[in-house]
């Protein structure tokens, strides 16, 4: 088997499986206990915080330690609404976020919220100017991602950061970083970003961690109510062989970006051009997009069909985003990028890694050529 | 920029008349030390100023360094070119194009002829080099009052001092110049913040923490040596005290007069601090009292307590309020470490209603109801432990290493 779903999960380092282990065994006292367990936990965590803060270049009281992803940007969110709510209730966001974002943001509209869902172009990217122009006096949050989950389009977050700043320098920036950490550089002062969220899983680190990054100054009403934990943004005992881990995958990571961005982006480009060629083939990732992740179409066929094929080749690959991968609906994100109904409901994910190589992306296209071929007769014209 | 040289100001040591030269010579050696980690770095003396020439080591890196140090008043960066006028214009052109001024930037140029065979004078050398400049950044705006840049220009025999920016340093006295005393240094937001200030005042300063194991954590004698060890960055080093207390303390707590223990305790400490001062030769114990904060220290209790030594008590913080403490606490680097909510034996069997107003002969009699006091005083500085800290020192208290660096 060969498994092409970064995106959605990462094997972890074998280094972060046995810190986790490591850690797991040896300290199991509560961080919150003022015994020596509870030092030694407490201790842990701090160096576990100074060691991602490093990885993004900010200090270590601007790293919240969550449980992943969508803690992390439903904290961001919700968080902020609730925090600036007499600032003013508007909130602008984009069509093609992923569900943690794009439900939060549908959830606010229920209790009184505007939110502008601003659309993207043929390539999945959003003009800066659609944000000078959609940011308010009363807008609060402005939230984007920085690389799409589903076709790794790249948004121009340093101009759609000028942007927001400029419109409304009191509007929290929030980018969900997750896509994007160990893939391309990150830049938050660039970015003027005031929030960043990242998840351990999707850079090899353990499930169930994450971080949020809050910038000096940043208020966020918590969502948990309980201990003081997190400098009482996030109530929880903490996971403290998670995090630790998560530190270590965070650093190897952040220092693996730039060979990542030349492997993995150098086995893209040549999965791109065998799309490009082969004529019953749409490709909707832009070769400006992210080095991991490759979206491409069937017209006329399930996405699931051709998923299921490649499986039997011993490859998997995923259908849209794995958190809304059986829901059988066309994919939101492509048909704001503009594509057709038959597109959007026939688009199969590649993503990978630095542990993929060369040999195995020939496999891969052996078996992409073989599952298109047996697939093509079966191919039904104007199929949703 | 690529800076060649820092200049340094003095501060009021320069007021000194026939001891000036011994300030000098203070404040260099403790410069000198902090340069030891710029190895390319080598100073120079001139009446009133001091020169450090960088020789390729990082002007902001070293200017940081030196902030901190005592006795300091400024330090401007400084680029250096030979005295011609041609040279002059293009340094200083060159300087104005590292700064990459803003549209609308005010600016102004002060030259200075110090060497006087010099062929311009200052003022025609202030339109010599405007002239130019202005030609080369129209973006600039003359501005006399408050401009944002101030091109200075400073006019030696054996060199010109090209410069516009004037770092602030903290000022005060050099290092050990005033003597040395003992600061009674607890966990708290108070008495680290009250050794800076004696610090600053050119005092040597040696830390007396007392420790009452096992009611207290180690982690409590760790937190305060972290806290003297951010006192070491202002001086190169801090020796720290460690006296243990748990039965000069205990002892207190069984003579039935619970409202007097803190008043008791503060005595003994003042005791035990001076036998320690007497040891090492200091000359006054330094608090972070500040009036009416608490029992101890409203004035009445600071008469009982301070008629225990016959030093001086020097008591930077009295007068200060605790939001301005906060904020030198802040600005020096201890704040957050003084806020750790660890038990000390200051605040150890605290009673429900201390006295704020103690009476000396009611103290006297309990002090001498104590079977053995004065040598449970003597016992406790025989068993005191003294460390040395430095800005580097890594502080692990009995404990073994509980993080595997390999982890991360």
């Amino acid at each position: 088997m060969l498994y092409w779903d970064h995106a959605a999960s990462t094997p972890p380092y074998d280094e972060v499986i046995q810190t986790m282990a490591d850690v797991m065994r040896k300290h199991y006292g509560n961080p919150s206990s003022i015994h020596r367990m509870g030092e030694d936990a407490a201790k842990l965590i701090k160096r576990a915080r100074e060691v991602c803060a490093a990885s993004l270049h900010v200090t270590p009281s601007e790293i919240i330690l969550t449980s992943g992803a969508t803690e992390g940007n439903n904290l961001a969110i919700k968080g902020t609404a609730l925090q600036y709510a007499s600032r003013g209730k508007h909130i602008v966001t984009t069509r093609i976020e992923h569900p943690s974002v794009y439900e939060s943001c549908l959830e606010l509209e229920k209790y009184g919220y505007e939110v502008t869902f601003l659309p993207v172009d043929a390539n999945g990217r959003v003009n800066p100017d659609e944000f000078a122009s959609a940011v308010r006096k009363d807008t609060i949050l402005v939230s984007v991602m920085h690389v799409n989950n589903e076709t790794g389009a790249v948004q121009p977050l340093v101009e759609i950061g000028e942007a927001v700043k400029k419109a409304n320098p009191l509007a929290v920036f929030h980018i969900d970083g997750v896509q994007g950490f160990g893939k391309l550089p990150v830049q938050l002062k660039e970015w003027k970003a005031d929030l960043y969220t990242l998840s351990a899983h999707k850079i090899r680190g353990p499930k169930g961690t994450g971080v949020l990054y809050k910038r000096e100054g940043i208020t966020l009403h918590p969502l948990l109510s309980g201990g003081k934990q997190e400098a009482g943004v996030r109530a929880g005992t903490e996971n403290i062989p998670g995090f630790v881990a998560m530190a270590k995958a965070m650093r190897m990571a952040g220092e693996q970006t730039e060979t990542f961005m030349t492997e993995v982006g150098a086995l893209r480009d040549e999965l791109m051009a065998w799309i490009q060629k082969t004529p019953c083939l749409e490709l909707n990732s832009s070769p400006k997009g992210a080095p991991h992740i490759v979206n491409v179409s069937f017209p006329g066929m399930k996405s699931e069909v051709l998923l299921h094929s490649l499986e039997e080749h011993g490859m998997l690959v995923s259908t849209k985003s794995a958190c809304s991968s059986k829901i059988a609906e066309p994919s939101r994100v492509l048909l704001a990028m503009g594509r057709s109904e038959a597109s959007a409901s026939s688009a199969i994910r590649i993503s990978m890694g630095l542990t993929h190589s060369r040999e195995d992306l020939r496999r891969l296209l052996a078996a992409l050529e073989s599952a298109v071929k047996r697939l093509e007769p079966l191919r039904q014209e104007g199929l949703n | 920029m690529k800076y060649d040289m820092l200049m340094i100001r003095y501060g009021e040591l320069t007021l000194k008349g026939k001891n000036r030269g011994r300030f000098e010579r203070t404040v260099l050696k403790h410069v000198e030390s902090v340069l030891s980690s710029f190895p390319a770095a080598q100073t120079q003396t001139e009446y009133g100023r001091l020169y450090i020439m960088l020789n390729g080591e990082d002007a902001a890196k070293v200017s940081a360094e030196l902030k901190k140090i005592f006795g300091l008043h400024s330090i401007s960066p400084v680029l250096v070119c030979p005295s011609e006028l041609d040279q002059i214009i293009e340094t200083s052109t060159s300087f104005i194009r590292q700064l990459a001024p803003a549209e609308g930037t005010t600016f102004k140029v002060t030259a200075r002829r110090v060497w006087k065979r010099f062929p311009h004078s200052s003022h025609e050398m202030n339109h010599l080099v405007g002239a130019p400049v202005l030609q080369e950044f129209p973006q600039l705006k003359i501005s006399m009052k408050q401009p944002e840049i101030e091109l200075r220009i400073e006019i030696r025999e054996h060199g010109t001092y090209i410069y516009s920016e004037v770092i602030h340093g903290v000022g005060g006295f050099p290092r050990g110049s005033n003597g040395k005393a003992m600061l009674l240094l607890s966990g708290g937001i108070d008495s680290p913040v009250a050794g800076y200030s004696g610090m600053r005042r050119g005092l040597e300063v040696e830390c007396v923490h007392f420790f009452s194991y096992p009611f207290t954590s180690p982690k409590a004698k760790e937190k305060v040596l972290e806290l003297a060890k951010v006192l070491s960055g202002y001086t190169g080093s801090v020796k720290v005290h460690l006296v243990p207390f748990t039965d000069v303390q205990t002892s207190f707590t069984t003579v039935g007069q619970d409202n007097l223990i803190i008043t008791l305790m503060r005595r003994s400490m003042l005791r035990i601090a001076t036998k320690l001062a007497e040891r090492q030769g200091a000359l006054a114990l330094l608090t972070g009292d500040s009036l009416g904060q608490v029992a101890s220290q409203t004035l009445q209790s600071m008469n009982v307590i301070g008629r225990a030594t016959d030093l001086p008590i020097l008591r930077p913080l009295i007068t200060m309020d605790k939001n301005e403490i906060v904020d030198i606490a802040q600005k020096i680097g201890t704040y957050d470490l003084s806020i750790l909510p660890y038990e000390d034996c200051c605040t150890l069997f605290v009673p429900k209603s201390p006295t704020t107003n103690p009476n000396l002969h009611v103290v006297e009699r309990v002090e001498a109801s104590i079977p053995n006091l004065e040598a449970m005083l003597e016992e406790a500085v025989k068993q005191t432990e003294t460390v040395v800290l430095r800005p580097d020192s890594v502080i692990e208290v009995d404990r073994e290493e509980t993080i595997d660096e390999n982890w991360f």
